[in-house]
């Protein structure tokens, strides 16, 4: 007989070791999985967790895994400061849209200008977007009650319609011979994000994705407004005590989460992606919810897992192109990652004991 | 502009070795929107590619990936395709147009092969078919067939060639049936199985008793199965598996031909820049099988107008034609240049409801 014991107090060795050990059983899992499709599964783990770092191509994929990871740091680093407080916020893939919404139109709103205002206008307009879009189910929480998680889900696919009547009336290219999307970005110089150095990756959307990062570790450990935020998380009776407006923190904590996952979205559509269409979002505000708790809503392992994640996606399609490996089975793959994490979580809180026979 | 000079001397340091290795192996991408097992439109890119393979045997090697969103992703795929090797590549969505274009211009010795769109370039073709064709005979046997006089159309996104299919399939069934109305939904996706089926279900509801869709998996055909007395079309493959009811025809997207000669071209160091868009006669649309569930005299027209198409002597948008504001578009026996249909933005007369703007 087995049985499981709730810990006195959390292991604090567990809660680092938990991300370890998920990936390797997602490895022999994976592995199992792809032997079963018939393919080499050592070939095709290295496929994709060596091949986008070391491989022969790696000076094209390493600036690649920045450009694929910063939206996801940057959207999780918002998250988790929500999550440590015990305030849900689902939507941020919708307030990414309304980020890229905003800053485009902002952008193209000046178009043709060449000037250096342009681009900072697109970045507080991108943030704002995003702000707004959180803000309401932030607002209906504080003001009624309602469940955050329920409404700013909701407003994804608000924010999803939003984006198909953009790209098919206000912002679309009026050179498209009436196809829907906007003008891109990337040729239009006062907007683009470019990339800073040629060839490293490095856009304004990863410089900022680094600086949150610091931001948020600064925040939670040196601030008080971070020690609320845990203390609301971990014990909310003693919050209270301690002085915590419950209200000013929802607000705080959804407003930023969605301002930073709208900066997010205004780097990708003026840099990477270019222009607003109707199939601009790829995922990434609820790929985000798996790398924040991957990395523990801890700043840096969220950093760590956005980059893992990141290596899972480019490693896959190389897998795919190169092993003939079918998409769905890197989407396993993937989907493993989040349940082993979860799956031995358990063991922070618990730990497995055997059960005495006698007694039973 | 480092970065650049850097992957074109990472080609061509590749270009020379691969040519050093394998000097007549061939090697050509295929970038799909969809899972190769939808059924429709990913699927039959995918058949076109394993007729290449078929084709050339030894001499070609074809590699793909699926599911690739539209965006930065596409071109990071694109890219890894040309840094490992490939001549060809096959970019099979509208949505790969500035993506293809992008990579283009880093792999200049790379050929490039766009589907659907508009921008070409020294290494980039574009390719496409006249399934507007096809949708004229459609819309010939669903004005025919329907009883409750509703005609259900599953729109992808309210793109050119998604309204040309609307319009042609309109004017056609109006021909025979001027009782005729057209309920469109507009599922903004090209594959998503669970929203197609809800828009098949809810066309149903509303009384329509042909399913046309523009999308690419079979769950409207399967949604039309379960209703019972709803007739669809196979789109972009057969969907025979359909047959005879609820499926009672389809429009087939064929592009083994032109991918064999594409690839042929390549081989011969005859490839050019060139903006295809093949129809019936060509062979690049089919019309699948019509079935048993259609009365055969109606099979008889419809095979005779797939004839007349595929031999040029009938055009679908031949006058007297006017756009839905009620002005005049094609007069009498005029019909529509390729600029227009290509760039088509407006519905005809008598269709209802606006192209979402």
């Amino acid at each position: 007989m087995i049985v499981l014991e709730k810990r006195p107090q959390p292991s604090k060795a567990w809660s680092y070791a938990t991300p370890l050990v998920a990936v390797l059983a997602t490895m022999v899992f994976g592995g199992i999985l792809f032997t079963i499709l018939g393919k080499n599964p050592i070939e095709a783990i290295g496929t994709i967790f060596w091949e986008p770092l070391f491989g022969e191509f790696a000076f094209y994929y390493r600036p690649q895994l920045l450009v694929k990871g910063a939206p996801l740091v940057l959207i999780a680093i918002g998250l988790s400061l929500g999550f440590r407080a015990g305030i849900w916020n689902i939507g941020a893939e919708g307030q990414y849209i309304m980020g890229a919404i905003f800053g485009a139109g902002a952008g193209l709103a000046f178009y043709p200008i060449d000037a250096f205002y342009v681009f900072p206008i697109m970045v507080l307009a991108g943030a704002f977007g995003g702000w707004l879009w959180a803000s309401i189910p932030a607002f209906l929480k504080v003001r009624f009650g309602t469940n955050e998680i329920l409404v700013s889900l909701m407003l994804v696919y608000v924010a999803e319609q939003m984006l198909a009547s953009v790209s098919l009336g206000l912002l679309k290219n009026p050179e498209g011979f009436g196809f829907p999307g906007s003008r891109n970005l990337q040729s239009y110089d006062a907007a683009h994000n470019a990339e800073l150095i040629s060839g490293s990756g490095m856009h304004w959307g990863v410089v900022t994705a680094l600086i949150a990062v610091i931001f948020a570790y600064v925040l939670l450990n040196r601030h008080m407004l971070g020690f609320h935020i845990r203390l609301t998380g971990e014990a909310p009776r003693a919050a209270k005590f301690a002085g915590v407006n419950p209200a000013r923190l929802i607000l705080f904590c959804l407003g930023l989460s969605g301002a930073l996952a709208g900066l997010a979205g205004m780097f990708e559509v003026s840099g990477p992606s270019g222009v607003v269409s109707i199939d601009f979002n790829v995922g990434y505000g609820f790929t985000a919810i798996i790398v924040a708790f991957l990395g523990r809503l801890h700043p840096v392992g969220i950093l760590l897992a956005g980059g893992l994640m990141a290596l899972t996606y480019i490693g896959g399609e190389i897998a795919q192109s190169q092993l003939g490996l079918p998409a769905a089975a890197i989407q396993v793959f993937q989907g493993m990652l989040l349940f082993f994490l979860l799956a031995f979580d358990l063991l922070t809180n618990y730990r497995i004991r055997a059960a005495r026979s006698e007694v039973a | 502009m480092k970065f650049k000079s850097l992957l074109a001397s990472a080609a061509m340091a590749l270009g020379l070795a691969s040519g050093a290795m394998a000097e007549d192996k061939t090697k050509v991408g295929f970038v799909y929107v969809g899972p190769v097992g939808d059924g429709g439109w990913t699927y039959e890119h995918n058949k076109g590619r394993l007729a290449v393979e078929e084709h050339f045997g030894d001499k070609v090697e074809t590699v793909f990936v699926e599911s690739v969103p539209e965006g930065p992703d596409a071109e990071r795929v694109m890219t890894q395709m040309a840094l490992e090797g490939a001549d060809l590549i096959f970019t099979t969505s509208f949505g790969y147009m500035d993506p293809t274009i992008n990579v283009a211009q880093k792999f200049p010795d790379v050929k490039f092969e766009h589907a659907t769109g508009y921008k070409t370039a020294d290494n980039v073709s574009v390719y496409s078919a006249r399934f507007y064709e096809g949708r004229a005979v459609q819309g010939h046997i669903a004005g025919k067939m329907t009883e409750s006089n509703i005609i259900g159309y599953i729109g992808s996104y309210p793109i050119p060639e998604v309204i040309r299919g609307i319009n042609s399939a309109y004017i056609h069934a109006k021909k025979v049936n001027p009782d005729v109305e057209f309920k469109i939904i507009w599922a903004y996706t090209w594959f998503d199985p669970a929203k197609e089926a809800d828009a098949a279900s809810v066309l149903i509801e509303q009384g329509a008793d042909v399913i046309l869709q523009h999308t690419d998996s079979t769950a409207p055909q399967a949604a039309a199965q379960e209703a019972g007395n709803v007739i669809t079309f196979g789109q972009a493959s057969d969907m025979s598996e359909y047959a005879p009811m609820p499926r009672v025809s389809s429009i087939i997207d064929n592009w083994a031909p032109y991918y064999i000669a594409r690839t042929q071209a390549v081989m011969d160091g005859s490839w050019a820049t060139a903006n295809t868009w093949d129809g019936i006669g060509p062979g690049m649309v089919e019309i699948g099988e019509i079935s048993d569930a259609v009365p055969a005299d109606i099979k008889e027209e419809a095979l005779a107008m797939t004839a007349a198409l595929a031999d040029g002597s009938y055009h679908p948008f031949t006058g007297p034609l006017k756009k839905q504001d009620g002005s005049d578009w094609l007069a009498d026996g005029e019909t529509a240049d390729d600029g227009t249909l290509a760039g088509m933005n407006f519905y005809v007369e008598g269709l209802e409801g606006e192209i979402p703007q």
